[in-house]
Parts: structure tokens; C-alpha cells; sequence
């Protein structure tokens, strides 16, 4: 039981990620294969927190003050080490390489959409099975 | 234990918005449940301790994505067209794919673990846990990695955005042009409304 919930995480991460590659392959409509994608891409994001969560601990921000303290680096690098001692914290890089990525994501999103909006507006269709039959009767 | 049955039913929840969304033929129910999703996907942030990316998701994610799906719904159809069959070679492509990924899980250092590589390497985490305050002065290790140790990476991120707010303006604000056009031939004549369109379109590139 304890096994199965130990990786019961990474499991989810592979049935959205398999469910976003469904929507994109399978489906012919364009928003629809873009929301795919989207459940795709948070599905990453799922795996990277999980493996920087450390049990136990809290969240990657030091307790205690420490930020005033920037001219004695000395001391308060000497004050960082003993609260090492009791308060157990999770990996930051993680959250640092995903916070990149949601963004990065967005952006994405929006150009396809844009790129949506024009076809729409070029062959009045988002399905890729109409705009395909409009190229075979009459190509570009 | 209560932290981590809590997850369980969070990501659970997750699998039955994504399965909702492959069903739904109604987009706008689809869009609307996505941003469910992203919802549900910072309140499992929150509880795996990564609150930066917790309230990133909630802003970006549910926030920001949503309405431009909504946005681009509103110059489409909502309803998706019925599909007449099943693609049953995707479904088997991707289930063969998800076994062997599951298969590949099992090598995973299990969830929590402190004493994973990648959360007990000296010089990973423990080094910015430990330096990243005398270092930068700055209590939050997310915010000093991300705005001084890899500072150059979220100024290469920001150009990533601007491009993308570039190539957006580009699509459509000559989309705009073109409709103007058209309105104004139509009523003349539409053999030379297209070929006058075509011209606006050469404009368009030049400009």
C-alpha cells in the first residue's frame, strides 16, 4: 500500500500526458487538439514538483531574518547552516525550471490561438478534417 | 499520511477532468474545465510546497490561458463536430507508450524521498538551501535562483514572451486590415474583391 502510494504520483503524470497525446492525435478539432496540449504540458509540470518534494519539509523560503544581513555574509551564511539543522526544506530547482516553463507555455497558447483565429477567419472551419477537403478541392 | 491522501485525491480529480475533457463536444464546457483543471493543479502545488509555482499556475494557468481560449472561442465555433469513428490506432499507440513509461516509473526515487540525487547532490539543492542567503540576501531560494543565479535564463524567457506577443500582433492585427477590406469591396463587386484583397494581402507583407 505505502509502495503503491509512493509512486502513485508519477502514474498520474503518465495517464494526463497519455490523455493529452490522445487529445492531440485523435481529435480534429484545432482548440481542442491545443487544450490537449496544454494537459500535456502541466503533466510535466507534476513530475518535476513531485520529485522535488522532500516529506517533511516545507516550502524552499528561510525562516528567520536573513535577508538584512547581506553585508555580514559571514553570519548569516553561519545563521542559514544552523536552521539547516531543523527545518527540512523542499528542492527549489524544481520549482524554478517549472515556473519558467508555465510562462513559456502560455505564450505558446496564445500564438496558436492566433494561428486558430486566422485559419478560422481564411476557411471558416477549425476542423482539420473540413480545411483538409477545402486544400484537395481547390489547392493553393 | 493526511498530506498524502490528499494528493491522491487531488490528482484523481485531475484524471476525471482530463477524461471529461476528451468527452465534452462542447468546447466552451471543455475551456471551462480545463481551467478547473489548472485550478486543482496550484491547490496540489501548494500542498507538494512549491507556492511560487502554486500561484504562477493559478494566475497564468487558470487565469491568463483561460480567457485567451475564451477569447478564440468567441471567433469560432463552440461545438466540436462528431467524429465518426474511434481512432483506435492512437489508443493503442498511447497505451503501449503509457505501460512502458509506467514500466520506466518503477526506477523512480519514490515520492518524498530526502535522500533522492536530486534533493541530497551537495551541489544542487543543499548548496542554494544553504548559500543562497548570504549570497543574494533575498529569503525566498525560488526568487534568488530564479533573478540572480539564472537571471540571464529569465531574461531569455521574457524575449521567449515578447516574440510570442510579436508573432500574436502580427496574425492578427493583419487580420483586422483584411476584414476592413473586404467590408468595403464586397458591396462592388466580388471578382475584384478578392483580386483587391489579394493586393492588400502584398501590402500587408510589406508593410
Amino acid at each position: 500500500m505505502l509502495n503503491f502510494l509512493a509512486l502513485y504520483n508519477y502514474w498520474v503524470v503518465i495517464v494526463l500526458m497519455m490523455a493529452g497525446l490522445y487529445i492531440m492525435i485523435a481529435r480534429h478539432n484545432l482548440v481542442k487538439k491545443l487544450i490537449g496540449l496544454s494537459i500535456f504540458q502541466t503533466s510535466i509540470f507534476y513530475l518535476y514538483i513531485s520529485m522535488g518534494k522532500v516529506s517533511g519539509g516545507t516550502a524552499p523560503i528561510l525562516i528567520g531574518k536573513i535577508s538584512h544581513e547581506k553585508e555580514k555574509a559571514g553570519s548569516a551564511t553561519s545563521a542559514a547552516a544552523e536552521q539547516i539543522t531543523t527545518v527540512v526544506y523542499s528542492n527549489p530547482l524544481p520549482h524554478v525550471l517549472i515556473l519558467t516553463a508555465i510562462v513559456v507555455g502560455v505564450a505558446t497558447t496564445a500564438v496558436g490561438l492566433a494561428l486558430i483565429v486566422r485559419i478560422n477567419e481564411e476557411y471558416g472551419s477549425i476542423e482539420e478534417d473540413d480545411i483538409r477537403a477545402m486544400e484537395q478541392r481547390d489547392p493553393v | 499520511m493526511i498530506e498524502q491522501l490528499l494528493i491522491v485525491v487531488l490528482l484523481t480529480f485531475l484524471v476525471v477532468c482530463t477524461i471529461g475533457i476528451i468527452y465534452l463536444r462542447d468546447l466552451l464546457a471543455a475551456v471551462i474545465l480545463l481551467g478547473i483543471y489548472s485550478l486543482t493543479a496550484a491547490g496540489i502545488f501548494v500542498v507538494m510546497d512549491a507556492v511560487d509555482v502554486a500561484f504562477t499556475e493559478a494566475a497564468v494557468g487558470a487565469g491568463i490561458s483561460t480567457i485567451l481560449l475564451l477569447g478564440c472561442l468567441s471567433h469560432t465555433e463552440h461545438v466540436q463536430k462528431p467524429q465518426r469513428h474511434n481512432n483506435y490506432w492512437a489508443l493503442g499507440m498511447v497505451s503501449v507508450t503509457g505501460i512502458l513509461l509506467i514500466y520506466g516509473t518503477l526506477d523512480m526515487p519514490r515520492y518524498g524521498e530526502a535522500l533522492s540525487p536530486a534533493n541530497s547532490h551537495p551541489d544542487l539543492a543543499q548548496r542554494f538551501i544553504n548559500e543562497s542567503a548570504g549570497e543574494t540576501g533575498v529569503p525566498n531560494i525560488v526568487t534568488s535562483v530564479l533573478a540572480s543565479y539564472r537571471g540571464y535564463d529569465t531574461l531569455g524567457e521574457t524575449v521567449v514572451v515578447f516574440s510570442a506577443g510579436i508573432a500574436v500582433l502580427a496574425l492578427l492585427g493583419r487580420k483586422r486590415r483584411r476584414v476592413d477590406d473586404d467590408e468595403n469591396e464586397d458591396v462592388t463587386n466580388p471578382e475584384l474583391a478578392s483580386s483587391a484583397s489579394d493586393k492588400s494581402d502584398d501590402r500587408g507583407t510589406n508593410v
